[in-house]
């Protein structure tokens, strides 16, 4: 186009090719806007993605029952490993010192260590990144792990140790 | 390379460089409503998901707003472009003689 007409002068790769410093500056700052919208789209997919899965795993409500040991082979201050509700769950129980059964999934909410009872303590103890965790409730007490471990629901049934469910997420 | 100290290209540097603050601020939004909600997923919050989705959606209508204002701005006519692309020599010449067969 003829710059005399008043219509548009340059093509466009001397828009994006500029031979001035700042024209040049101008064009990088717009072409980074751009791939920031972009990310922002990849953004919205993430969510879209985190709602689907939220829509396709619906609560599970049942849970199935499993004897997962004998009370009285539980010493205070020891613990019995178990996997539940399928076999690439570990699990672990523990005999608090008090006396008190309780059970939790062994999976560290960090990174998926495998946390352990620290009897002298009285809590659970992630050895990968010092997460411990509290023995009565599963709420974290200290370290990255952002989530309280999820607690098997156990009920003593005469000399046999019943799990019932998982409570994810949520102390008491 | 060639500098300009042309206060209408000055501006629009600006404008962008502004708009592209504005952007990453609300970029940073977006990437902790994603974690958040990440993290609430992991833990069994599933009700989270669709508010999160939807304020995510909302920030990228700012970032396509804004991205919109660059287009704005890059159609503005630049008064100094027909002096400068009538006296540039050579190549770097821009008129209706480009790309027009030699007579």
């Amino acid at each position: 186009m003829d710059p005399k007409d008043g219509s548009s002068t340059k093509p466009a790769w001397a828009e994006e090719f500029s031979v001035y410093a700042s024209e040049d500056a101008y064009v990088q700052r717009r072409q980074f806007t751009k791939f920031l919208v972009l990310t922002s789209a990849g953004m919205v997919a993430g969510q879209a993605w985190i709602w689907l899965k939220s829509v396709a795993a619906a609560p599970r409500t049942e849970w199935p029952e499993a004897v997962v040991a004998r009370a009285s082979d539980i010493a205070p201050g020891t613990v019995r490993f178990f996997k539940y509700p399928s076999e690439t769950e570990p699990c672990i129980l523990v005999r608090r010192t008090n006396g008190e059964l309780v059970a939790f999934s062994q999976k560290c909410t960090h990174l998926s260590c495998a946390v352990y009872y620290a009897a002298e303590r009285d809590r659970l103890e992630c050895p990968c990144h010092e997460g411990y965790f509290s023995a009565s409730n599963g709420r974290v007490l200290q370290g990255p792990p952002p989530r309280p471990l999820p607690r098997v629901r156990i009920e003593q049934r005469g000399d046999d140790v019943v799990a019932l469910g998982i409570i994810e997420g949520e102390g008491e | 390379m060639r500098t300009t100290s042309n206060p209408a290209r000055r501006r629009r540097r600006v404008a962008i460089d502004a708009v592209m603050v504005l952007v990453i601020l609300v970029l940073v939004v977006q990437m902790w409503l994603l974690t958040a909600s990440l993290e609430s997923y992991l833990a069994g919050h599933h009700a989270v998901a669709v508010p999160a989705l939807l304020s995510s959606l909302a920030l990228f209508a700012i970032c396509g707003f804004l991205y919109r204002l660059v287009l704005r701005i890059d159609r503005l006519q630049d008064p100094d472009d027909a002096g400068r692309s009538a006296a540039m020599p050579g190549p770097w010449r821009v008129s209706s003689d480009v790309g027009r067969p030699p007579s």
